[in-house]
């Protein structure tokens, strides 16, 4: 445990040593704040929610967490700190685990300094806290989700640009799996079942049933295990590819 | 003097090409290592295996009796390593840096501090403690490399190519360092420097595409050159004839090389025959002789002579 909050610590530093972390905090609060009022027309809805906040958490995602995540691995690998760091005494899981945890840490912090629209909701209205609540915790959950791709994917390449690429791609399509283009696509030729399922798999209707606060276990479980799956096949790809 | 290290037929093969072929060794506390072989021979891969940082296709290590293969993390708590490059997180200060290889390798409080105090005292890295290692120059990295790798205060030392880019006073120095950490650890450095075996290694092997192909003390393989035992003489150019009539008939003599010569004096290396001892046969002659010489000495063997010949023969003895 000592071992892998050495390493959380050490990453979470590492943030905050470059520009990127400033960068990111920055950007995440402008776009989370813009497209709350003009997209999501949070002051026309007349609404004591953040629904108008919240809904676009997985746009902004899609190409913000892939910025998070390029790093983790295939910065260690260009420069050779993978052997620095694999060669101590660390387990391949403590290493993954660790470098994931500060990532979402970090995210975790961004998230968090959206709280000023949360008093202004507050101050506005009477909302329902508890819903407000539900759509952070999802909101996390998601962003966690999108962070264990874009880990696993930084595993597979020592190019930061390429790593960002395809987590971004690949995150669009888990969350675009829900929606029209995609279910019609596959509405033509198979069966119902498949196109429930390639739905559900979508992170969408996920996140909406938990920011409406709909505590449904199912939504949790199904982010915790993709967070749980792409954290496994990270492992496994670091162990494979780090000496090559 | 008890065995730290001890390799057991490590074999990596990446896809069709064999890197490293059954190699064995073993090494000892107090001894240190020199590995030698041209780039590309498998030194690094080896080092790799051992430090468990690559898993060996067939083989294995095994370091203060912990085999790396079912216990890699025991046996990096027992390894000081130093990669080859010397790899170091650059945007990091080594501050920050050994406070981090401290916190994983489990030092706290009081040992921590010191443990860090020490190596940046023996490494001379208080003018940079706080700076960013990206900005230092090669020496210093090279430097908080090796601190980084002694921290702990390791059984077994592994160092790839550690003085690699450093200018002469610092080679010195790091060598001095790797002299005086010998007492009570086994070492090992790979080099393809040959004159770093001579000044630090008690011990010497060659590996060629990927094989073991000598073993032995600097001495011994100094042995091996055609220029063991043989003596140079300096001498005036128009003596040459002369010193060949004198030492016409000897047996212990394969031959008479005739070196360089800069008008004044030219080098003449009388060549032994498989290592017998001719310095005092020769001089006895020069001196019935009457031939006069400026200089003359003993050949210990050149090392870059015979790592040279065994590297480069497919391995033949």
């Amino acid at each position: 445990m000592s071992t892998l909050l050495a390493i959380s610590r050490r990453e979470l530093n590492a943030y905050f040593s470059t520009p990127l972390a400033y960068v990111f905090i920055v950007i995440f609060l402008a776009l989370a704040g813009a497209t709350t009022f003009y997209f999501g027309g949070f002051f026309q809805r007349g609404q004591a929610d953040l629904a108008a906040f919240f809904s676009f958490h997985p746009w902004l995602y899609v190409f913000l967490i892939p910025a998070v995540g390029m790093r983790l691995w295939a910065e260690e690998r260009k420069s050779g700190t993978i052997e620095l760091l694999m060669t101590l005494p660390v387990s391949t899981t403590e290493a993954v685990l660790g470098k994931f945890v500060a990532a979402w840490f970090f995210t975790g912090i961004a998230l968090l300094m959206t709280f000023p629209i949360w008093i202004t909701v507050n101050y506005l209205g009477s909302p329902d806290n508890g819903v407000i609540f539900a759509g952070y915790v999802g909101s996390f959950l998601m962003a966690g989700a999108f962070l264990a791709i874009g880990s696993f994917v930084s595993a597979l390449t020592r190019n930061q640009v390429i790593a960002f690429v395809i987590s971004a791609a690949a995150c669009f399509l888990f969350m675009m799996s829900g929606l029209e283009p995609v279910q019609s696509a596959f509405r033509g030729w198979a069966s119902a079942f498949v196109v429930d399922l390639v739905a559900s798999l979508s992170f969408l209707t996920h996140f909406d049933a938990i920011t409406k606060g709909v505590f449904d276990l199912r939504d949790f479980i199904y982010l915790s295990s993709v967070i749980g799956v792409f954290l496994f096949a990270n492992v496994v790809v670091v162990d494979l590819k780090k000496g090559s | 003097m008890s065995t730290m290290l001890e390799i057991q037929g490590l074999t990596k093969q990446f896809g069709q090409f064999t890197a490293v072929e059954d190699v064995s060794f073993s090494v000892g506390s107090g001894e240190v290592l020199g590995f030698l072989g041209p780039n590309g021979s498998g030194k690094s891969t080896t080092m790799k295996m051992v430090t468990g940082f690559l898993s060996p296709t067939s083989g294995t290590a095994l370091v203060c009796g912990n085999d790396v293969t079912r216990d890699p993390i025991t046996v990096k708590r027992h390894i000081g390593y130093l990669p080859e490059g010397a790899p170091l997180y650059e945007d990091m200060s080594p501050a920050g840096l050994f406070g981090f290889v401290a916190n994983v390798r489990g030092l706290s409080g009081a040992a921590r501090r010191l443990a860090i105090d020490h190596a940046v005292t023996k490494l001379q890295l208080d003018e940079v403690y706080n700076q960013q290692i990206g900005t230092l120059s090669k020496g210093f990295k090279r430097r908080v490399g090796l601190a980084q790798a002694i921290l702990h205060d390791p059984d077994v030392l592994i160092l790839d190519e550690p003085t690699d880019g450093l200018d002469p006073n610092q080679k010195h120095q790091v060598r001095e360092l790797i002299a005086e950490m010998s007492a009570d650890k086994a070492i090992v450095i790979s080099t393809h420097v040959l004159e770093e075996v001579d000044a630090v290694c008690s011990r010497a092997i060659v590996i060629a595409r990927g094989k073991k192909i000598a073993d032995g003390t600097p001495t011994d393989l100094e042995r091996r050159s055609g220029y063991y035992n043989s003596v140079s003489v300096h001498l005036h150019p128009e003596h040459i004839e002369g010193l060949r009539g004198a030492l016409s008939g000897m047996n212990d003599i394969s031959g008479i090389e005739v070196g360089n010569s800069d008008g004044v004096l030219a080098q003449v290396t009388v060549m032994s025959r498989e290592g017998a001892t001719i310095v005092e046969a020769v001089n006895t002659r020069i001196r019935e002789n009457g031939i006069s010489v400026e200089q003359l000495y003993v050949e210990r063997g050149r090392l870059d002579d015979v790592f040279r010949q065994i590297t480069s023969d497919g391995g033949a003895r």
